[in-house]
């Protein structure tokens, strides 16, 4: 019996291979395998989501081995031999003690997923709010993000601050998520699983990220030319930094008078048709608030680092780096564009 | 000249039946083109081999022309060329709506594909939509898709939804008024009955798309507002519409592919169906079923939870009777003398393709981790699965099984064998590995992404294996056009199967058969051959 079992050795070789492939994620911690990785929660919501997750792959991985098994024994056991004569095996119709069982027995394997699977639901989507809950306003345009802190009076834009928080006294970070123009999907896959920002109907999300640190992420429902560059970045920091982080946001603009010519320009230019600059005339709501523009890491919602040369670069034409950027190639000599930056660089 | 007109002109189910087919394996050649485009645009982390706006249109143009112009016609054209002569028929119920169905079909495929030669030129991808397959509002509004690329992917679908609902409406009836005498409905064929709750499905689930995108027309082109959010419109309406056309359409295209395993299997195992009641009742219940699970590719919208919790029970639900299917199949296996011909070859990828697809659509149903997994390429990887690994597959049996009985020659079974594992190979390379990226945040329709993120390795993976399902289809194509020319010739009777198609000659003549048979049992070619044991004492 056993050596006959042990006749199957290529297939179960095959399956176990593929049933590797498919757990790889299991076993990836973030810092080795990807800072993506929906198996490397780090906030209440991520973490009921991967819990369930783990329970239904085990279910569906017993049930897999079950039927490939039957599957792979079928296939060799009742394949037709040379010695075999002519004649057709026994008919068999089929089995109502057999069908019944393999029907009640599905059916109650569903009622045990769907149970357990209704339970997270509620408990992500009716979460109730706990006190000291940091409100952000998520506006999704194309292709970047608008972030407004209603408790604190200021607008920013593709990079997200929030606190950290701890599961004894939560302080979580309630997203009221909103669109600008087309359908938009907001995916930090460490911190929630994503929810839709679709214009004309809002919704919410929540997060209590556990660890500091930077978390990313990107749009995932497709919203245009440039849906695949419209990447987020999440800054958790601990309560003191991201009370700094807030103080510094609410100041208006920094006022350098050496670069004042470059402050001119883009108001001449028309920057500001689109862009805030705060405490400047600028007020444009178009595209991103530049007020802290060099507190941001990246530029072009994470299209590329923020650097003087990839800054000058994008001035001159956005579409280096994103083509199909709604940010048009503003009309600038070499000498404006010089002057441009250079304001842009103070604003930090 | 006169060849020509005989084609052109012809309402003969079989004719018809093969120019489905031949049309659809054009657009199948098409769509493999823009795969292969793609996955060499996404082998790298920020390639630049496509740009952003022809990468769009691709997958755009991939996705509409799989599902519309290659499956579709293809499953009709199977259905239309089989399923009168299992029933003992002349022709379908309606001949000559039967050449309309496929007509308007076959141009609204060309009318989509004229838009890859508008406004920036075929080297542009020209002005072909790229709005994604289920075009969502508002981006196909006015607003945010001027021009007319999104007026070629409504156009073209509203004439081949057309062709669908006169295709089905044919199929029910031909079904339901056609079978020869002795054939009540509990004794003929399951690809009968399959073809039968396709055409049902098609007449339900087709008129939501038909109606919004005849809505779409009137915001685009006669100032309405019906997605308009600015005015009030809603967003969320479409996604609705949408879903409840395009839930039911994938198992519209399922439900026809088990007809085919349903029919060779058992000639192969050299058994007689297992459980033939339950299996009709399993695929009646998923047409039904699979009416009512819609808004689980709309976890994420933002449904309340009782909402989102409904649809996880019905989802779940329709892959009960799904699964019974698979142990029917098994169990006709089990205990039989199997003949691994190509035919069943291709229905064992099936089997275990279908087992796992339906897990990870599982995964997939339970909204929570769909809420990871939604809209990534975990999402891709699922439904090619379903489309490659189960639909395109059984495609293939069907072909190898029938095109002695279209020819009277027999395909070969070395280029045959050769085809299964090179395609077997090239389909597990590319999405086995596709998972890995979904799991890990890749999302989809993205024409590049960042490396660092864990997603290049099972990228690149993913792209070689598309060169073997290529070399794969080039195999197939080989060996139809050369088998049609110089194959041996087969005869009535290849597989020594059960059903009537059987009885008549290979080609059949134009009449199919010479007198309508009379049946006594689900397998009237088993009764003539085993006299001593027939089926009719034990149903």
């Amino acid at each position: 019996m056993l050596r006959e079992a042990l006749r199957f050795k290529r297939l179960y070789l095959a399956g176990a291979v593929l049933l590797t492939i498919l757990a790889t994620p299991l076993f990836a911690q973030s810092n080795g395998v990807s800072p993506t990785n929906i198996f490397a929660p780090d906030s209440t919501p991520a973490h009921s989501i991967f819990r369930l997750s783990i329970f239904e792959l085990e279910v569906e991985g017993a049930i897999f081995v079950v039927v490939f098994s039957l599957l792979a024994y079928a296939v060799t056991k009742f394949r037709q031999r040379r010695k075999d004569d002519d004649t057709e095996p026994p008919q068999v119709y089929g089995s109502n003690q057999m069908e019944i069982a393999w029907t009640v027995l599905p059916v109650l394997i569903v009622v045990v997923l769907f149970l357990t699977t209704a339970q997270v639901i509620h408990r992500v989507q009716d979460a109730r709010r706990p006190a000291g809950t940091t409100e952000v306003t998520v506006v999704a345009h194309q292709f970047w993000w608008e972030y407004r802190y209603p408790q604190y009076g200021f607008v920013t834009a593709n990079e997200l601050h929030v606190p950290v928080s701890d599961l004894q006294t939560p302080t979580p970070t309630y997203l009221g998520l909103l669109s600008a123009d087309v359908d938009h999907s907001f995916w930090v896959p460490r911190l929630a699983g994503k929810t839709d920002l679709i214009p004309n109907h809002p919704n919410t999300m929540w997060i209590d990220p556990q660890e500091t640190g930077i978390f990313l992420g990107q749009c995932s429902q497709y919203c245009g030319t440039q849906h695949a560059k419209m990447l987020q970045r999440v800054y958790v920091q601990t309560k003191d930094d991201f009370d700094k982080w807030v103080h510094a946001q609410q100041q208006p603009a920094v006022v350098d008078p050496s670069v004042a010519a470059g402050g001119a320009l883009f108001i001449a230019k028309a920057c500001f048709a689109c862009h805030t600059v705060r405490g400047t005339p600028a007020m444009g709501v178009v595209g991103p608030d530049l007020t802290h523009l060099m507190s941001r890491d990246t530029i072009g919602s994470g299209a590329v680092p923020n650097t003087p040369e990839n800054l000058r670069n994008w001035v001159h034409d956005p579409a280096i780096f994103k083509p199909g950027t709604l940010m048009p190639k503003p009309d600038l000599t070499d000498a404006e564009l010089a002057q441009i930056t250079a304001y842009l660089s103070t604003l930090r | 000249m006169q060849v020509v007109y005989e084609w052109l002109g012809t309402a003969d189910h079989k004719k018809i039946g093969l120019m489905y087919i031949v049309y659809a394996l054009l657009f199948l050649v098409i769509m493999g083109i823009e795969a292969i485009l793609m996955r060499i645009q996404l082998a790298h982390p920020n390639s630049t081999f496509l740009s952003p706006q022809v990468f769009n249109r691709l997958f755009t143009m991939h996705g509409t022309t799989g599902v519309f112009f290659v499956a579709m016609p293809i499953l009709f054209g199977f259905a239309n060329y089989v399923v009168p002569l299992m029933i003992g028929a002349r022709d379908m119920a309606f001949p000559r709506l039967n050449a309309f169905s496929f007509w308007v079909t076959a141009f609204g495929g060309f009318l989509l594909y004229a838009s890859f030669f508008t406004a920036g030129g075929f080297s542009q991808a020209g002005g072909a939509p790229d709005v994604g397959w289920f075009a969502y509002a508002p981006l196909t509004s006015p607003a945010f898709s001027p021009g007319h690329s999104t007026d070629y992917w409504t156009l073209s679908l509203l004439l081949a939804g057309v062709g669908s609902i006169a295709g089905a409406a044919n199929i029910i009836a031909t079904v339901l008024g056609m079978r020869c005498p002795g054939m009540t409905l509990g004794r003929m064929p399951l690809m009968a009955w399959m073809s039968l709750v396709m055409g049902g499905l098609i007449l339900v689930t087709i008129s939501p798309l038909t109606a919004a995108q005849l809505m779409l027309m009137v915001d685009r082109y006669m100032g309405g507002h019906f997605f308009d959010t600015a005015a009030g419109g809603s967003v969320v309406m479409w996604m609705h519409f949408f879903w409840i056309f395009g839930h039911p359409e994938v198992y519209v295209l399922i439900i026809p592919c088990f007809g085919f395993v349903s029919e060779i299997v058992p000639v192969f195992a050299r058994k007689a169906m297992f459980g033939y009641p339950a299996m009709v009742a399993a695929s009646v219940g998923i047409g039904f079923v699979s009416l009512g699970v819609w808004a689980h590719h709309m976890y994420t919208v933002g449904l309340p939870s009782y909402g989102n919790a409904f649809f996880v029970l019905t989802t779940m639900l329709v892959a009960v009777p799904t699964g019974i299917k698979i142990f029917n199949w098994l169990a006709t296996m089990w205990g039989g003398k199997i003949r691994f011909a190509t035919p069943m070859l291709f229905c064992t990828g099936f089997l275990f393709q279908f087992l796992v697809a339906g897990l990870t659509g599982i995964m997939l149903a339970t909204a929570p981790f769909d809420w990871q997994l939604g809209n990534s390429y975990f999402v891709v990887a699922h439904f090619h699965y379903v489309i490659v690994g189960g639909i395109l597959f059984t495609i293939f049996a069907a072909f190898y099984y029938w095109f002695p009985k279209v020819s009277g020659r027999m395909m070969n079974e070395t280029l045959g064998k050769w085809h299964f594992w090179i395609f077997l190979i090239g389909f597990h390379l590319t999405f086995d590995p596709m998972h890995i990226p979904g799991l890990l945040g890749m999302p989809r329709r993205v024409y590049t992404y960042e490396a660092g993120r864990g997603w290049d390795t099972a990228n690149m993976i993913s792209s070689v294996g598309a060169i073997f399902q290529v070399v794969g289809i080039l195999i197939f194509v080989y060996n139809l056009l050369s088998s049609f020319f110089v194959g041996p010739e087969s005869g009535n009777d290849p597989w020594d199967a059960w059903t009537l198609e059987w009885a008549t000659t290979s080609p059949p003549p134009e009449y199919n058969f010479a007198t309508i048979p009379e049946v006594k049992s689900r397998r009237p070619l088993w009764d003539i051959k085993h006299p001593e044991d027939p089926d009719w004492k034990y149903e």
